[in-house]
């Protein structure tokens, strides 16, 4: 009876629950932070990285398909992790931002936008081929979902992939956000990651907003807004090249 | 007032994927345009703005500067309700093609950062 009114109330509760919740573990990454890498690895990428581990603790769980959101006392997570509160918080970090470092760096962030998008595309695409797909179709909406997860699905329905085909575009975009994730504060020192402007055009490049956004906050929270300002025009500008331009190169280079 | 600033905020995020959905349906792609980029810019400005002609109180920065500080927090959720099953099941070909698109985006940013390094100005667009 104590558990029943207990879960009854979390889930009654659920935004405010998952208010408790991410505050642990934020709570508890910063205590390993300190204790066992003596802050070496910053407390946020940790915690970025447990809520993933957490993710997939949720996945095994229910076999749902979103992560521990789908445990129903923490569907809260769902909503907090979702992407209105997302888009908020990223909108509220460009409070502060320079909008002097953001003119200076326009020109080759925009440009960035438009390379990135061709860059994964042309990389998807040559990977569907080595795996053995020949039709125009497929190879467009794999090589559109080293996009984004959204390029990918958005490009295979209007030019009418199978829905396995959508469904490996989506999970390539999937690999990709992860990958952004996590390796974003890893290979930050290497590639010169640490001004506005190297910010815009890493999120130019990228385009996974939830990549970029992860990968900004582990590395540094200062960076945020001028890589999320990049990477939030990236899936539009996919949407739009990759079923028409790029597809129509890829027929022509196919046949 | 709080509630000043979390509206501002709130006019901006509303403004931006607004416009970022009218570009959508004007360039004829089922996509959101850089709505979020927007906002971002409408927030700057208007703060900017205000910055000329009258100071935000500080209340009202602390309305903005909340959300800006649960960032962080907000990121650490969305980590948790990924679909990382599907991420981590779905065999080698979504793997390569994510995983070589991400090495590849990252050996391009240290050539872009060159790039107009050293000739900025020439950049600025007016």
């Amino acid at each position: 009876m104590l558990f029943e009114s207990l879960s009854a109330v979390l889930i009654k509760n659920s935004i405010i629950t998952s208010f408790v919740f991410v505050g642990v573990v934020v709570w508890l990454s910063y205590l390993i932070s300190e204790k066992f890498t003596r802050g070496r690895v910053h407390g946020s990428a940790i915690a970025i990285a447990l809520g993933l581990v957490i993710a997939y603790v949720g996945g095994v769980m229910t076999g749902g398909s979103k992560g521990i959101a789908d445990v129903p006392v923490l569907a809260g997570v769902g909503i907090l992790g979702g992407a209105m509160f997302r888009d908020f918080a990223i909108v509220a970090t460009a409070f502060g931002a320079d909008l002097d470092a953001i003119k200076r760096a326009g020109f080759i962030g925009a440009f960035s936008i438009v390379v990135g998008v061709i860059l994964s595309f042309v990389v998807g695409a040559c990977v569907a081929v080595a795996f053995g797909y020949t039709d125009p179709v497929s190879v467009t909406t794999i090589g559109a979902g080293a996009g984004t997860y959204i390029v990918g699905p958005v490009t295979g329905t209007a030019l009418g992939a199978t829905s396995d085909v959508i469904a490996l575009s989506v999970a390539a975009g999937l690999i990709k956000s992860v990958m952004v994730m996590v390796g974003t504060s890893i290979a930050a020192p290497v590639i010169g990651l640490d001004n506005p402007r190297s910010a815009m055009i890493y999120g130019g490049l990228m385009g996974t907003t939830s990549g970029v956004a992860a990968g900004l906050a582990a590395t540094d929270p200062k960076l945020v807004p001028y890589g999320a300002m990049t990477a939030t025009f990236y899936t539009g500008v996919g949407c739009l090249l990759a079923p028409s331009v790029l597809f129509l190169i890829v027929r022509a280079v196919l046949n | 007032m709080v509630i000043y600033g979390v509206a501002l905020l709130a006019f901006s995020m509303l403004l931006g994927t607004y416009l970022g959905d009218l570009i959508g349906v004007m360039i004829g792609v089922q996509a959101n345009v850089g709505g979020v980029g927007i906002a971002m810019l409408v927030l700057l400005i208007l703060s900017n703005l205000s910055h000329r002609k009258f100071h935000f109180s500080s209340p009202t920065e602390s309305g903005i500067n909340f959300w800006n500080a649960m960032y962080i927090p907000i990121v650490v959720a969305m980590a948790a309700k990924q679909n990382i099953i599907a991420a981590a099941s779905s065999g080698w070909l979504a793997v390569a093609a994510g995983g070589l698109a991400v090495i590849a985006s990252f050996a391009l940013i240290p050539v872009f950062s060159r790039i107009g390094g050293d000739s900025e100005n020439e950049n600025v667009d007016r």
